[in-house]
């Protein structure tokens, strides 16, 4: 594993200068996402109308892993459809996991540039906390956590 | 009143022969994608030499059954070597009596024994406990369960922008409800070691027993019960050069006996009906079930390993090794040492301007450098210092000089990816 694979230039780019990064003064769906094992924070407010994510933004302290993931999420999400949303956080889980068969069709784009993640089990939830986090706004669940919490999470969102 | 530190002398660590020591231990000839492994995070966990791993090895090869029960040899055999480790442990820490020495899963497991043995039984609703800042989360959160269940109150000593406990605040905390005082010996975060003979007494004159939280101290510093005169003393074998899965509780035999069981089971018993349990004497009382037998046994090999070498020793070389890292981390820009107490075990914990420890861990590592990062299960100092994390090396008598030169280029280069 050479870590400089994951530390490539596009994802210190999106650390150096992150985009959307703020919040959002008319948003109406928002979570805060924890990872209690580094004590990392991340806010996403969005304005979701008709389904559709038409502004969204991300603030917090975190890990340049954890910015740059948010960073390119918001500006991959910005203006797509809840469901097209959900299938990049569920093709983005299975990328970070290991799991996604990169060979096959899917719609992560540049955000490939985290599958060097999978080698570093310690690092995924770094990867993976603003999509949890962006699940839990589009749900309407106002925490996420990398820990236990997630899995209530997604039982609460089975009942919305 | 650091011993340690009183005790260096230039020549001792010169004399003392680094390569001859890490040729006891098999794991530092590791290489970590194909780069030699500095180990740096032995605040969290130390590594083993041969003679422990030959000692376990013998025990499960020649000499391992279940203790205090049968009449055969095994049993006689493991049951002797059992307690000759419990001996080594006595005089590890110089106690009294070899019945002081409880063998627990480790040093959180210890504090939950006086919590439960002990606080359970006398700590009562409007009762004070008090805890410093420097806790590791295991000296926080019994003691925090404990409140909750009987309704008793935690105060918290402060430390200054060093990293000290401010002694001062601390006696000014005692009053006629405090109970209880739960006291880290060395800080597991920063390194600080803490001026604990005299809270001790200073708790004893208000007639309030102390445990104290070794686990950090133990690898680095002589310790003394009886000349500490603390009430309880905790710490786990696999930072010292032992197996995990095992540590002691010392206490004062009347206060042991004093206290309630914390498990109930095997071993622990004088007799048994359904009416009612007679319970054993100590150190029995609080050893239910099957102990960790040959982690025990290694843990004594462990003891015998590090006093041949002699802790003072350690200490004085691991005080020259933390003088020259402090020297050439504070000479890199945008490093920010936290923790610069001025009694210090060798643990550096710091910062870096603009970059988040789990990047610098992440790619430290690639360079075969392990360190920790993050909270360090302390996160009450991270809020003290206003750090969500820091990166911590953590340096043993095995590491060396060309190590500290390693993670200094380390740095350097998480500097430059960042830059």
């Amino acid at each position: 594993m050479h870590t400089n694979s994951l530390y490539q230039e596009v994802i210190l780019d999106h650390n150096r200068k992150p985009r959307n990064y703020g919040k959002l003064d008319h948003a109406n769906h928002q979570a805060v996402g924890h990872n209690p094992l580094c004590g990392d924070r991340l806010d996403i407010t969005l304005q979701l109308e008709n389904d559709q994510i038409n502004d969204i933004a991300f603030q917090g302290e975190s890990c340049a892993i954890c910015k740059a993931s948010a960073s390119m999420m918001t500006a991959a999400v910005k203006g797509k459809s809840r469901l097209d949303a959900e299938t990049l956080i569920h093709e983005f889980r299975e990328l970070a996991t290991g799991k996604l068969d990169t060979t096959h069709p899917h719609h992560l784009g540049r955000l490939t540039v985290f599958s060097g993640i999978r080698d570093l089990p310690t690092r995924v939830k770094c990867a993976i906390l603003p999509w949890h986090t962006l699940h839990a706004a589009l749900n309407s669940i106002t925490s996420a956590s990398t820990e236990a919490n997630h899995d209530s999470a997604h039982a609460i969102s089975s009942k919305s | 009143m650091n011993s340690a530190t009183v005790s260096l002398k230039p020549e001792i660590s010169a004399s003392f022969d680094a390569e001859k020591i890490r040729a006891d231990f098999p794991i530092l000839k590791l290489k970590i994608d194909g780069k030699p492994l500095a180990y740096l995070d032995n605040a969290a966990s130390s590594q083993m030499p041969q003679q422990v791993i030959d000692r376990l090895v013998r025990y499960q090869t020649t000499q391992h059954a279940n203790i205090n029960r049968a009449v055969h040899y095994l049993s006689e055999v493991a049951t002797m070597e059992y307690h000759a480790a419990r001996c080594k442990l006595q005089q590890f820490i110089n106690a009294r009596e070899d019945r002081e020495v409880i063998f627990t899963s480790g040093t959180t497991d210890s504090i939950n024994l006086v919590m439960h043995g002990y606080g359970r039984k006398f700590i009562k609703t409007g009762d004070e406990i008090i805890l410093t800042t420097l806790e590791h989360h295991s000296n926080i959160v019994p003691w925090q369960m404990l409140a909750n269940e009987k309704g008793a109150r935690i105060r918290v000593v402060p430390v200054n922008d060093k990293g000290e406990l401010e002694v001062d605040e601390y006696e000014k905390l005692f009053n006629e409800r405090t109970k209880f005082v739960g006291l880290i010996h060395v800080s597991n975060a920063l390194g600080t070691i803490n001026p604990i003979k005299r809270m001790i007494d200073f708790a004893h004159q208000h007639g309030v027993p102390v445990l104290i939280d070794g686990a950090q101290a133990a690898p680095h510093i002589v310790i003394d019960v009886q000349a500490l005169d603390c009430d309880f003393y905790a710490f786990s074998a696999h930072k010292l050069c032992g197996p995990t899965g095992v540590g002691i509780l010392y206490g004062k035999a009347a206060l042991l006996e004093s206290m309630q069981p914390f498990k109930g089971g095997g071993d622990m018993i004088a007799s048994v009906t359904f009416e009612e349990t007679l319970y054993n004497t100590i150190p029995h009382k609080f050893e239910a079930g099957t102990p960790p037998i040959a982690a025990a046994i290694g843990f004594g090999a462990a003891i015998d390993y590090l006093t041949a070498i002699g802790i003072e020793r350690i200490a004085a070389y691991e005080l020259s090794l933390l003088n020259y890292a402090t020297e050439c981390l504070n000479d890199i820009p945008g490093l920010k040492i936290i923790g610069t107490a001025a009694e210090k075990t060798a643990v550096l914990s710091f910062t870096l301007d603009g970059i988040h420890p789990h990047d610098i861990g992440t790619i430290l590592n690639q360079d075969g450098i392990a360190v920790r990062t993050g909270h360090h299960c302390a996160q009450p100092v991270m809020q003290r210092f206003n750090v969500p994390a820091t990166s911590r090396a953590s340096f043993a008598f095995y590491n060396k000089k060309t190590e500290v030169d390693a993670l200094v280029a380390g740095i350097k280069n998480v500097q430059k990816v960042f830059l």
